[in-house]
C-alpha cells in the first residue's frame, strides 16, 4: 500500500458514500449538494492519478457549471423543498439491474487486474494533454465544437416560449 | 499504485448511476444520475491513461476531457427539455411523460406542441 493507494481508497470511499446519497436521499436540493461532494472527490482522485488538467476542468465544469445548472432546474421547476416521499419508483428492478451492472463490471475488472502493481507514469499536465489534443485529436476536437454549437442552438429552440401561450 | 482501486470505485459508481436512472421519478435527479455514469467512465479513462503504456500517450486524459464536454452539452439540452416539459405539463415526473406521439387534447391544445413553435 503506497501513499497513492491510501489516498485513492479514501477519496473513492468518499465518492461512493456521497454517490449513494445522491441516488437515495429524499431531499432534492441535498441530492445536488451531495453530487458536488462526489464530483470533487473524483477530481481529487484525478489529481492523485496525475491527471491535473482533467481534475481542474472537472472542478470548473462539473462542480462549477453542471451542478449549478441542476440546482437552477430544481428551483425553476418549483420542486418541493424538504423531504418528499414521492421521489422514487419501486426500487426492486432498479436495484437489481444497477447491482448486477456494478457487480458484473467489478468482477470483470478484478478478474483482469487482480492486485497487480503498476508504477505511475508522469502524465496529464496541461502541456502534455494540450499537445495530444492539438496534434493527435485535432479533428475530434473540432467536431466537438460543432456539437457544442448544435447543443446551444438546440437548447435555445427547445426552450423558446410556445407561440399562442405567451 | 494498484489500478484495481479506482477501477472498482468506477464500477460501483456506474452501478449507482444505473440504479438512479431507473429509480428516480424527478427528471432532474435522473440527469444527476447520468452525471454519475459519465464520471464513472471518466475515472476508468484517466486510470487507464495513467497505468497503460500506449503508442499514443495521454489519449485517456483527452477522452476524459471530451466526455466532460459532451456531458456539458447533454446537461444543457436535457435541462432545456425538462424546463419545457414543466412549462407544458406542470410536472417533471419521468414516469408521467406520455410516450406516444398523440398528445391528449384535454391536456394540451394542439397549438402548444413544440412542432408548431418552429
Amino acid at each position: 500500500m503506497t501513499t497513492a493507494d491510501v489516498l485513492l481508497l479514501a477519496l473513492g470511499a468518499l465518492a461512493i458514500g456521497s454517490g449513494i446519497r445522491v441516488v437515495a436521499t429524499t431531499h432534492l436540493v441535498r441530492a445536488g449538494l451531495w453530487l458536488v461532494v462526489t464530483l470533487a472527490s473524483l477530481a481529487g482522485m484525478y489529481l492523485v492519478l496525475g491527471a491535473e488538467l482533467v481534475a481542474w476542468v472537472q472542478v470548473l465544469l462539473y462542480v462549477g457549471a453542471v451542478v449549478v445548472l441542476l440546482l437552477f432546474a430544481v428551483m425553476l421547476t418549483r420542486a418541493p423543498i424538504g423531504s418528499s416521499q414521492d421521489m422514487d419508483r419501486p426500487k426492486a428492478t432498479g436495484a437489481l439491474i444497477g447491482g448486477a451492472a456494478g457487480l458484473g463490471l467489478g468482477a470483470l475488472l478484478v478478474d483482469a487486474f487482480h492486485w497487480s502493481y503498476v508504477p505511475q507514469r508522469p502524465s496529464g499536465s496541461a502541456e502534455n494533454v494540450g499537445a495530444a489534443v492539438f496534434r493527435t485529436w485535432a479533428l475530434p476536437f473540432e467536431v466537438l465544437s460543432m456539437l457544442l454549437l448544435a447543443a446551444l442552438v438546440g437548447a435555445i429552440v427547445v426552450s423558446r416560449p410556445v407561440r399562442g401561450t405567451e | 499504485m494498484h489500478p484495481i482501486i479506482p477501477y472498482l470505485v468506477a464500477a460501483v459508481l456506474f452501478g449507482l448511476g444505473i440504479y438512479g436512472v431507473l429509480v428516480r421519478r424527478n427528471a432532474v435527479l435522473v440527469l444527476a444520475a447520468v452525471e454519475l455514469l459519465l464520471n464513472a467512465v471518466n475515472l476508468v479513462l484517466v486510470t487507464a491513461d495513467n497505468t497503460v503504456t500506449t503508442t499514443l500517450p495521454h489519449s485517456g486524459s483527452v477522452f476524459a476531457l471530451f466526455v466532460i464536454v459532451l456531458a456539458a452539452a447533454e446537461i444543457g439540452v436535457g435541462l432545456a427539455i425538462v424546463l419545457q416539459l414543466y412549462r407544458l405539463r406542470g410536472s417533471i415526473a419521468a414516469d408521467a411523460v406520455p410516450l406516444g406521439e398523440r398528445i391528449p387534447e384535454d391536456d394540451v391544445a394542439p397549438t402548444d406542441t413544440p412542432m408548431s413553435a418552429s
